[in-house]
């Protein structure tokens, strides 16, 4: 039950990371490209965590959390530039 | 006791969280992330200038259930508007007033608006007054708002300002 | 009946990412699409983080409790991402389908 419904979650996961991609691309202001750059961090998370449960390996845990934290990071980050035009004061 | 502990939720909350990361429970971890708990709030202290008091302990968990809930409802919510297509959505702003008046419990209000059922908070005027949201589809923006103080805002305002004023 | 439940966990938390990035990329303008990657993505990885809990402390012997963490953190930030977000749309007055309010001075507060 759970090897079939693990390939079918992969597939979907990617699906997602193509649709956000798209958006990354086509844009068309920084904000929304921001967005779409959160959206695939969060995406990898779900791969990672998908990963890690297919193979029986919980060290993909500790990439997914450092993932996570770099993204919303990044994303802070990148938002502070777009309103300060500055990040760090 | 006040010197030595500044914030003691959040050294629980702190030990705790060291806990989680090393996922497992034994003496010496419990004892490092004691002292990790201990040891950062007061290293820190100068970035929290004052300490968290919960005032109705219940009320909380009763507002963590709603809240779960409602992240629930409102990611089927937006699922539902986004297979439904965009051309049935009816976006708006709309201006919530705010009668928080603690840092904390405002992030908090925010935050939860965020995840629940068709609002993100955008903006924070800078009086603290008034918190700007996008609604994905509504036409009632006096329901929204209502719906917002009465179910979010009046318990936060109970657990963590009883009287504030 | 634990594989059930996996199963049913992985599906919801797969469909629920796949319609965030969905709405991403198929809804009009800037603001109501932060609507679906905020609540749809975030809940879906949850379910994600919350199966690989459950499997990891079958598997293994003793609770596998870090994944919670992830969780946590995740539910802490997306909000405050997608505010920020919004803060900036605003700031770039970014095309709204929505009548945009109005804006006061942008002069930015004092450092501190």
């Amino acid at each position: 039950m759970l090897m079939t419904v693990i390939p079918i979650a992969y597939a979907l996961v990617s699906l997602a990371f193509l649709l956000s991609f798209w958006r990354l691309i086509i844009g068309p202001d920084a904000p929304d490209r921001i967005l779409a750059l959160d959206t695939l961090y969060v995406n990898t998370l779900a791969l990672l965590v998908l990963l890690g449960i297919h193979l029986g390996n919980a060290i993909y845990f500790e990439a997914a959390l450092l993932i996570a934290m770099m993204g919303f990071v990044g994303t802070v980050a990148l938002c502070k530039y777009l309103l300060r035009g500055d990040i760090i004061e | 006791m006040r010197r030595f502990l500044p914030h003691p939720l959040l050294t629980l909350t702190l030990a705790i969280l060291w806990l989680l990361l090393v996922n497992q429970l034994s003496a010496g971890h419990i004892v490092l992330g004691t002292l990790l708990g201990w040891l950062i709030p007061f290293v820190t202290s100068g970035f929290w200038p004052e300490a968290i008091r919960i005032r109705h302990p219940l009320t909380l968990l009763h507002y963590l259930v709603i809240f779960l809930y409602d992240i629930v409802r409102g990611s089927f919510h937006v699922a539902y508007l986004i297979l439904l297509g965009p051309a049935r959505l009816r976006p708006a702003f709309v201006q919530v007033p705010v009668m928080l008046k603690t840092d904390l419990a405002i992030s908090l209000l925010a935050n939860t608006i965020s995840l629940t059922p068709g609002t993100v908070s955008v903006l924070l005027s800078e009086d603290k007054r008034t918190l700007i949201v996008h609604t994905l589809d509504t036409d009632d923006a006096d329901a929204v708002v209502a719906d917002i103080k009465q179910r979010y805002e009046v318990p936060l305002k109970k657990i963590f300002e009883e009287g504030i004023d | 009946m634990i594989d059930i439940l996996l199963s049913i966990l992985i599906l919801t938390g797969a469909i629920f990412t796949f319609i965030g990035s969905l709405g991403l990329a198929r809804l009009q303008d800037f603001y109501t699409r932060l609507h679906g990657p905020t609540k749809a993505t975030t809940l879906g990885v949850g379910c994600l983080l919350i199966a690989s809990a459950i499997y990891f402390s079958i598997r293994e012997d003793g609770i596998s409790l870090h994944e919670v963490l992830v969780t946590l953190f995740l539910f802490i930030t997306a909000p405050v991402s997608a505010h920020l977000l919004g803060k900036a749309a605003l700031h770039l007055k970014v095309k709204s389908l929505a009548a945009t309010p109005e804006q006061e001075n942008d002069t930015p507060p004092s450092p501190g």
